[in-house]
């Protein structure tokens, strides 16, 4: 079929053209950590969608397993977090931003091991954490639940496989770097030093009350807007320019992006106090910086949209464009919306309520984990040697993702804003307020059922490849075949 | 390899301005912060915030471990803010001094309940002033904390708080009923009584009030708070 050759066509455009022997041999020395990474962020993502569902039931029906105390609200809330936090999306995010430093640094990687036992030591630490909260063990601290014993456990097996692709950077045998690695080498950067010094705030004597809340909320804000963000731009920047086999539109506006981006995505973690009992301008200095980052989300949309120019037909084609193209749109949506929801007059009303769930669903979920489904989309076949099995699951995955998930945000949008404007309504008392949000709450379990039925036919399909169960290796899995007169 | 350098130099710096300007200047300001007090003739007196010790410490050990702060803040927003006041949460807007001792402070970022900064005041409330006598504000003691907490809804019919009947446990009656004894129907010779860790909790519920009043902060007069 010759429309395989446009989804799987070595001459590029983000990496410079190399041979495809030594590419396909640097894909080889990413297999074992790679798959160790996806296999295990599966599982997490498996568990993150039960105690997600359970903790959406809840919030209707609240005598729902009330009786059984590790799984009571209060504890099943920060453990799904925590989950799709630090088990799904940063251990996918670490297996594509391995794969990518490899490949984008034309380096093969060299004892494989360093990099599993980095991950291992994660899940541990993360694992214990996971359990320490649903035993009622917490810091009590939104955003930075696990204890500090396990989150040191998880400190260190990171520090292993940053560490790693560090080295794919230092060693690349290619100059200057992509914009993609700019985004990894950030991310990579970045996360540690937060998690840790958010830590350290909160066990060193002497730092003041709240000071602890705004550590944590500024390292909750970072782990998003920089950690997760970094990493989904950096993979879009290349599955786009890859499949569609054509250049980035603008690599002066991909520069501008990326200063911006870690210029001002730093100071925006204090938008989470706003009102609260902080000095008033450090509230004032994060809206500033969530403003100026309009300067990043439009580079990066008009950049990335631009790119797909005359070949958005790609969508219907190709299963990564689909996935990762849906993910930039929520990019943008998600960032705008987060935007508003800062300024002072918004923030007011929006403050207390599913708001910002919902602007941490339309991050992690709608942006950052639909780009990663479409990173492993690719990935995977490239790994395990042979294509995904059926086009159809992969349509009814994105249907659930997209579908459902979009369902469940615009459900807790809905909730956020009916319950805010209760709340600044004198005659409305606060039961009504809360009252008048239910029905979407229960919209919401209905929508979380269909994400997890997408999620489990994803999962399957991901077994089924790691069994070798599929097409023959060579021609992507596409929607419809792509026709003659759409190809230029 | 001087574009990498530039990278590396950027990356380094941006974070240390984040780090910087969110947490290392915060932390000088408030760092050195002491509790207000008043000099009487060389003795201190009226010493506010106080540390937690005892019961309350005990109970936010239980109110961080089921989680109470995923539905309930404890931060009175001023009047641009909202109507948290006007709600009967509170005098006054909630400042960093008054969560000096707090560690970690449970702020809050939801409200899927009331606000509970104030809550052990006597002038606490969640329901509107001047209805009808039938719905006039509950007085919040131990016994109505106890038993809202064992079944919300037998106190607030629409509630959508979860029961923490496990913070309870059902024992047989020897000889005389126990003081702490629940009002709620169980089979004959037995009674619900709470478990230490629902009395402590409810003795922190119960200590928290923040309405002292503060020098950097503006209280509402009373005429206005009962408005």
């Amino acid at each position: 079929m010759t429309a395989a050759a446009t989804a799987s066509s070595p001459t590029m455009t983000a990496a410079a053209d190399f041979p495809a022997a030594e590419r396909a041999a640097i894909d080889a020395s990413t297999r074992g950590p790679v798959l160790f990474f996806f296999g295990n962020a599966m599982l997490w993502l498996f568990l993150a969608s039960i105690l997600g569902f359970i903790a959406s039931v809840q919030l209707h029906s609240p005598e729902f397993l009330a009786s059984i105390p590790f799984l009571t609200y209060g504890r099943i809330w920060p453990a799904y977090t925590n989950v799709m936090n630090f088990g799904w999306a940063s251990l996918a995010g670490m297996g594509v931003a391995i794969w990518l430093l490899a490949r984008l640094s034309r380096v093969r990687i060299k004892f494989p091991g360093v990099l599993i036992t980095g991950g291992v030591f994660w899940q541990v630490g993360l694992t214990y954490g996971i359990i320490s909260i649903l035993a009622g063990k917490t810091t009590g601290l939104e955003g930075l639940e696990i204890p500090t014993g396990s989150a040191a456990l998880m400190l260190f097996g990171y520090l292993l496989v940053a560490l790693w692709g560090s080295l794919l950077f230092g060693f690349r045998s290619q100059a200057p770097a992509y914009i993609s690695v700019w985004y990894l080498v950030a991310a990579l950067f970045w996360f540690p030093w937060t998690f840790a010094a958010a830590h350290a705030a909160n066990i060193l004597p002497g730092v003041s009350g709240v000071v602890q809340n705004l550590a944590a909320a500024w390292a909750a804000q970072n782990f998003q807007s920089v950690w997760l963000s970094a990493i989904g731009i950096a993979t879009a920047y290349y599955l786009i320019p890859k499949v569609i086999n054509r250049p980035i539109h603008s690599y002066n506006l991909a520069s501008i992006g990326f200063w911006t981006f870690i210029l001002f995505s730093g100071l925006t973690g204090a938008t989470r106090l706003s009102g609260g009992p902080i000095p008033a301008w450090v509230v004032t200095l994060s809206i500033s910086a969530s403003i100026l980052l309009l300067v990043h989300i439009i580079t990066v949309t008009v950049n990335l949209v631009l790119t797909m120019r005359g070949q958005y037909h790609m969508v219907y084609h190709s299963p990564t464009i689909r996935f990762t193209f849906f993910g930039v749109l929520a990019f943008t949506i998600a960032s705008v919306i987060g935007l508003f929801g800062s300024l002072r007059s918004v923030d007011k009303v929006l403050h207390f309520t599913q708001f910002h769930n919902a602007q941490f669903h339309l991050v992690i979920f709608a942006f950052y984990s639909m780009v990663i489904f479409g990173a492993i989309y690719y990935i995977l076949p490239r790994l395990v040697g042979c294509e995904w099995l059926s086009a159809s699951m992969i349509s009814l995955h994105f249907w659930g993702a997209a579908y459902g998930g979009g369902m469940m945000i615009c459900m807790l949008l809905f909730s956020g804003i009916s319950t805010g404007l209760s709340l600044i309504d004198p005659e409305a008392t606060f039961g009504q307020a809360l009252q008048v949000s239910q029905v979407y709450q229960v919209g919401r379990t209905i929508a979380w059922g269909m994400v997890a039925i997408g999620q489990t036919i994803f999962a399957v399909h991901f077994l089924l490849m790691l069994m070798r169960i599929g097409q023959p290796g060579g021609e992507p899995t596409l929607f419809a075949p792509i026709g003659e007169e759409e190809k230029h | 390899m001087n574009r990498s350098s530039y990278l590396l130099a950027g990356i380094i710096g941006s974070f240390l301005l984040s780090v910087y300007a969110l947490v290392i200047i915060p932390q000088k300001q408030l760092g050195s912060m002491q509790p207000q007090f008043q000099d009487d003739e060389g003795k201190i007196v009226d010493i506010y915030p106080v540390e937690n010790v005892g019961i309350v410490h005990a109970g936010r050990a239980v109110y961080a471990s089921e989680g109470c702060i995923y539905c309930h803040s404890q931060q009175v927003r001023d009047e641009q803010n909202g109507l948290d006041m006007e709600r009967g949460w509170g005098v006054r807007r909630t400042v960093a001094r008054d969560y000096l001792f707090d560690d970690p402070p449970f702020l809050g970022s939801t409200r899927m309940g009331p606000d509970l900064a104030n809550v052990g005041s006597a002038k606490w409330r969640n329901e509107p002033e001047n209805e009808d006598p039938d719905h006039k504000p509950a007085k919040r003691d131990a016994k109505w904390h106890l038993l809202h907490l064992y079944n919300p809804r037998v106190i607030v019919k629409d509630s959508n708080m979860p029961p923490y009947r496990y913070l309870f446990k059902k024992q047989k009656i020897g000889g005389q009923r126990s003081v702490d004894a629940l009002d709620v129907p169980v089979e004959e010779g037995y009674e619900i009584v709470p478990k230490p860790e629902a009395k402590n909790l409810v003795g922190y519920l119960l200590s928290l009030d923040k309405s002292h009043p503060l020098k950097e902060v503006k209280t509402a007069a009373p005429e206005v708070a009962a408005k």
